[in-house]
This record gives structure tokens, C-alpha cells and sequence, in this order.
């Protein structure tokens, strides 16, 4: 179960708004931490709460196909992004480095800023402490449960195909 | 509730009855690609699960083709990753240079994919595939990694898109121009995340070639995957080739699309993409006059015979324009040879043409033919992005074989009965 207040992001949110190009130079996840949205939202990077949700709306993470953008996001201490919609490379590269990413068109039109919003990954319920809503989502299958808490894709590999002994 | 052939492909890899739209599942793969490129990175990330083989050297493909043969240093280091890589885990598809070609022209001419497979590259054209009825996607370096060692992929279940086509399309239009008039319909975005279906008399009646060209493009209107019915052509193809037993998949009648698009092509024109996106598409009449520098005939997109043959067929006793370069490159080295028996390299040298050993080369501005600033391109390819091609001042533009053999005579974008009618 996730809980955390909301930050909220317009449409378009792009790759280069998360972590702009000039700092691809490293992915030290702190330091990736401590330029996330550096020109759009100066004040994330210092603000943030660990645990805190990102709500937006279409097309977050659009733009190029870098892993940092999910890297500096889950380093900023971003428990979860609420989208209307995810661009396709962005979705697959949050769920492989373990950031969880949820889509719900409903949370994007009503959830403001500073809400308070409860996460069930299991379940696919999202609940807004501050207004009271609910949003259902469809609920991760428990192997991409295992992928999220496990830390990502390699990680989530590593443990299950030295448990088994497999392959 | 009915199923797509693209929902019936995954459900069958996910072991799963059934599948709709949104769902995630885990499935098997049956091969996974790999180039010189995406693959280098996959390779440090595979090194990281600590598995000490692949899940089976015989479904993994590992092509250089992208900056090679090699252009600088830089390049041969990387390409000398992935021979290694291909070395140590005994990869039975490792192409080297000499024996390679373009991967998305390579493989399925080798009989590596073949119909009802389940693809994933690490290169975002491994859509190409699904003109053989295959679900075929790309994917990022660390799902290559995963994949190289579980054979197994994540992926979201897309929504399809039905694109009906008819009637009977006029000379010099293929399924290049059916595919650029589709992009420029439904825009960069407008079959994002989903499953693009093309249906209809005209693709029943397109070759291999134009079905491969379609699903290629497939992501430049934002697509997960093309895919096309099995018909007597793939079997044709397939046959001889693909040496695995297959399985045919085909849509419900009761399939749910997110949305259908009907088109009458009969009078379709040859269509031309203008800077500096895909959906730019005009037909060539419309395009004005533009006059060129360069022109290239090749990539995954269009460098398979029966392109050459085309661009044969319009240069044939044609000099090119004398201020243009014509580059023209084979897509594998088996197109080369074929090309060599039947005379069309002849006739491209013979018009002025550099012919190349099949690469990608200039198509994403890596070597053979990089534009300098203010020089402007038509292209066979796939992207004209800012500076696709070399300096972000030049400018790329996208056509089928036959337009831009014509255009490399004529030295602007022509239509290409004003060569053959000044023949
Ligand atoms: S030919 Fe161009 S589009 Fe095709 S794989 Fe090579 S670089 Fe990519």
C-alpha cells in the first residue's frame, strides 16, 4: 500500500522536462534526483517527500526512449505516477527499473495537488484521502507485483532465476 | 467476445485462453533481436541477472548492421561486444559483416520469423515482421537482456486498429504510399499503443515486400505492432524458409477494434512525406518543385528486391541528374546477389549510382552518405526527424523506390512518368 501527497503535472509531460538532456552525463541516481523537473518545477528536487505520488495527465513521458527519466523519478523518492495515459517506451522503462505507473483518467481529471492519495497496487484501488474518490485501475498481475517490489526488471530476474535454478 | 489476431498470438504466448486490451502478461518469446547498437547495452545488462548461458542460442539474433562495416572506432568496439557476446553464449544467429544484411530484411529472409510468432527487438522497426501474421514489437536494452535470459517479455495487451483497404491501386503506387497516406491520416500518434491490422482486396493483393514495407512503418504512426492475415503469399514465402511448424491466427469476426478505418485507394497517387515528419505526406504532384542533392534507395524499409527492381526499371538507360548522388544499398547480401544475376547493379552503376555492401548507413545519419547543412535528401526510409540524416539543417524526405529513382534523374521530386514519358 502506497500513501502519499500529490504533485500534480499537466499534459505532454516530456523526458526532457523530467531530467533535461545536460544531465544524462551521469546516472547517479541521487544526482539525477537533484536536477529532476530542474527547469519546469525548480522546486520538486528540494521539496519532494519520499513516498509522494505524481498525478498527470495524457502522454506523460513522452519524448526519448532514456531510462533516466524513470531513474530520477524513483530516486526524487516518487512512490507512483497517475497518468491519463503513459508514452509506450516510458511505461515499459518505469515498470523495469521498478517505479510503478498507473493509468486512470478519472484520478488525472479530479486529483489536485496536495491531495492525499492511497495506493492498493494489488487491488488496482486508488483512493483520495482528501476528497474521499475512488478510482479503480486495472490491478497489477502479481508477476509485475513481484517485478515493482523486487526493484525492476534485473533484479526481479536475478532472485527468481537463481531461486529456481533454472535456465 | 472474439479476439484480434495480435490478442490470439499473446494469449497463446502467455498461456492464456484469453486476452483483452490493457491486460499485462508475461509471455514466451520465440526469438529476441539485438544490433550493434541496442545490443552492447543489453549485454552489460544481462551480465548483471548472473546467469551464466542464454535461455537458447537459437532464438536469439544479433545483427551488426547499423554502423558497420565498421566507421570508426568507436563502432568496431561495440560490434567487437556483441561478436564476443555471440561467441562465448555459442549465438547460432550471429551475422558478420559479409554475411549480413539490414536485420529487418535479414531475418525474415533467413526463415528466423515466420507466422503466429511472438518478436522482440531492441530496435524499434521489429514491427516489420508482422507482415508475416507474427506479433512482432520493439522493446528497450533491458527487456533484451531479460529476454536473452529467460525468453520471456512483458507486454500490455494493445487495442487493434483495423485499416481496410480497396480497389485496384495504380502503376507506381505500393504499399509505401499506402502507408505514408495512412500516417498522414492518422498522424504520428494516431495508432499509439495499438495493434495496426491491415485488411482489405488491396493488401490481398500486395506482394511480401509492400506488406513488409507497411508493417515497418508501423510505429512512425506510434503502433506497438502491424500485423497482416496469413495468406497464400506468406505460405509462399514462408515455405522453404521457416523451418519451424507455425500457426495460422486470424481475427474473430466479432473482434473488437478501437476504431476502423475504411479507404478507397483506387485513385491513390505516389506519396511523398515532406520534412520533418512522417505524417508530412502530400501526393508527389503536390509536393511542388524541390530539387535535390542526394537520393537513397535501401533500408528495412525498402532496400528487398523488388525494390531494386523498381528503381531498376525507372533508371534503365537513364543517367541520374548531374548535381545529385544516388546512393543505392542492397537490404542483405542474398538481395545483392540476386540483383547482381539479373543485371540491376549494372544498371545502377551505369546511371551514376554508389552501390554499397548492405548497412543502415545513412538512414539514421551514421556513415555512407551523411547530409551536410542545407542539403536536402529523398530518402526510401523510414524517418526524416531533424537531421536524420546528417546536419539538423538538412532535410530529409520520404518516398517510395520508383519516385526517387525518377527523382535522382530528374534532380528534383518528380513523379515517375515524366522519365518514363521522356524516355
Ligand atoms: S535501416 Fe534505418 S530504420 Fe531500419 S534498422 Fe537500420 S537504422 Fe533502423
Amino acid at each position: 500500500m502506497l500513501k502519499g501527497k500529490v504533485w500534480r503535472f499537466g499534459q505532454d509531460v516530456d523526458t526532457d522536462m523530467i531530467i533535461p538532456a545536460r544531465y544524462l552525463n551521469t546516472s547517479d541516481p541521487a544526482v539525477l534526483a537533484a536536477h529532476c523537473f530542474a527547469d519546469v518545477a525548480p522546486e520538486f528536487a528540494r521539496q519532494v517527500v519520499p513516498g509522494e505520488i505524481i498525478v498527470a495527465d495524457k502522454n506523460f513521458g513522452c519524448g526519448s526512449s532514456r531510462e533516466h527519466a524513470p531513474l530520477a523519478l524513483k530516486a526524487a523518492g516518487i512512490s507512483c505516477v497517475i497518468a491519463a495515459s503513459f508514452a509506450r517506451i516510458f511505461y515499459r522503462n518505469a515498470l523495469n527499473i521498478g517505479l510503478p505507473i498507473l493509468e486512470s483518467e478519472a484520478a488525472a481529471q479530479e486529483v489536485k495537488a496536495g491531495d492525499l492519495l492511497q495506493v492498493d497496487l494489488a487491488e488496482g484501488i486508488n483512493t483520495n484521502l482528501s476528497s474521499g474518490r475512488v478510482y479503480q485501475t486495472k490491478p497489477f498481475p502479481p508477476f509485475m507485483r513481484e517485478l515493482i517490489n523486487g526493484g525492476g526488471l534485473i533484479p526481479y530476474l536475478r532472485q527468481k532465476l537463481a531461486g529456481t535454478g533454472e535456465v | 467476445m472474439g479476439m484480434t489476431i495480435s490478442e490470439k498470438i499473446l494469449a497463446a504466448h502467455a498461456g492464456k485462453k484469453e486476452v483483452s486490451p490493457g491486460d499485462l502478461i508475461q509471455a514466451r518469446i520465440d526469438l529476441a533481436l539485438g544490433n550493434d547498437i541496442t545490443a552492447p547495452v543489453a549485454i552489460t545488462e544481462f551480465a548483471r541477472i548472473g546467469v551464466d548461458r542464454v535461455f537458447d542460442p537459437e532464438a536469439i539474433a544479433l545483427v551488426p548492421d547499423h554502423f558497420t562495416p565498421n566507421k570508426d572506432i568507436n563502432s568496431a568496439e561495440q560490434a567487437k561486444v556483441l561478436r564476443e557476446f555471440a561467441r562465448k553464449y555459442q549465438i547460432t544467429h550471429y551475422f558478420e559483416v559479409g554475411r549480413m544484411g539490414i536485420e529487418h530484411c535479414l531475418l525474415p529472409e533467413q526463415g528466423l520469423v515466420g507466422p503466429g510468432d511472438l518478436i522482440i527487438g531492441a530496435d524499434s522497426h521489429t514491427c516489420t515482421y508482422g507482415a508475416l501474421g507474427a506479433f512482432s514489437t520493439g522493446v528497450g536494452s533491458t527487456d533484451l537482456a531479460a529476454a536473452m535470459a529467460a525468453g520471456e517479455v512483458w507486454l500490455k495487451v494493445p487495442p487493434s486498429i483495423k485499416f481496410h483497404f480497396y480497389g485496384q491501386l495504380q502503376p507506381f503506387v505500393g504499399g509505401k504510399d499506402l502507408i505514408l497516406y495512412t500516417i498522414g491520416q492518422i498522424g504520428v500518434d494516431g495508432a499509439l499503443y495499438s495493434a495496426m491490422e491491415f485488411t482489405g482486396e488491396t493488401i490481398a493483393s500486395l506482394g511480401m515486400d509492400d506488406r513488409f514495407t507497411m508493417a515497418n512503418m508501423a510505429i512512425e504512426a506510434g503502433a506497438k505492432n502491424g500485423i497482416f492475415a496469413v495468406d497464400e503469399r506468406t505460405i509462399e514465402y514462408v515455405t522453404g524458409r521457416y523451418k519451424k511448424p507455425y500457426t495460422i491466427y486470424t481475427s474473430d469476426p466479432d473482434a473488437e477494434y478501437r476504431l476502423t478505418y475504411e479507404w478507397d485507394v483506387s485513385t491513390l497517387e505516389p506519396q511523398v512525406a515532406l520534412p520533418h515528419l512522417p505524417e508530412n505526406v502530400r501526393p508527389v504532384r503536390e509536393v511542388g518543385n524541390i530539387e535535390l542533392q542526394q537520393v537513397v534507395i535501401g533500408s528495412c524499409t525498402n532496400g528487398r528486391l523488388s525494390d531494386l527492381r523498381a528503381a531498376a526499371q525507372i533508371l534503365k538507360g537513364h543517367k541520374i541528374h548531374r548535381d545529385l548522388r544516388l546512393i543505392i544499398i542492397p537490404g542483405t547480401q542474398e538481395i545483392y546477389q540476386q540483383a547482381l544475376r539479373e543485371g540491376l547493379i549494372e544498371i545502377f552503376i551505369d546511371a551514376g549510382a554508389a552501390v554499397s555492401t548492405p548497412t543502415c548507413g545513412p538512414c539514421l545519419g551514421g556513415h555512407m552518405g551523411i547530409l551536410a547543412r542545407g542539403e536536402r535528401a529523398l530518402a526510401t526510409t523510414n524517418r526524416n526527424f531533424i537531421g536524420r540524416m546528417g546536419h539538423p539543417e538538412s532535410e530529409v524526405y520520404l518516398s517510395s523506390p520508383v519516385v526517387a529513382a525518377a527523382s535522382a534523374v530528374k534532380g528534383r521530386i518528380v513523379h515517375p512518368e515524366e522519365v518514363l514519358k521522356s524516355a
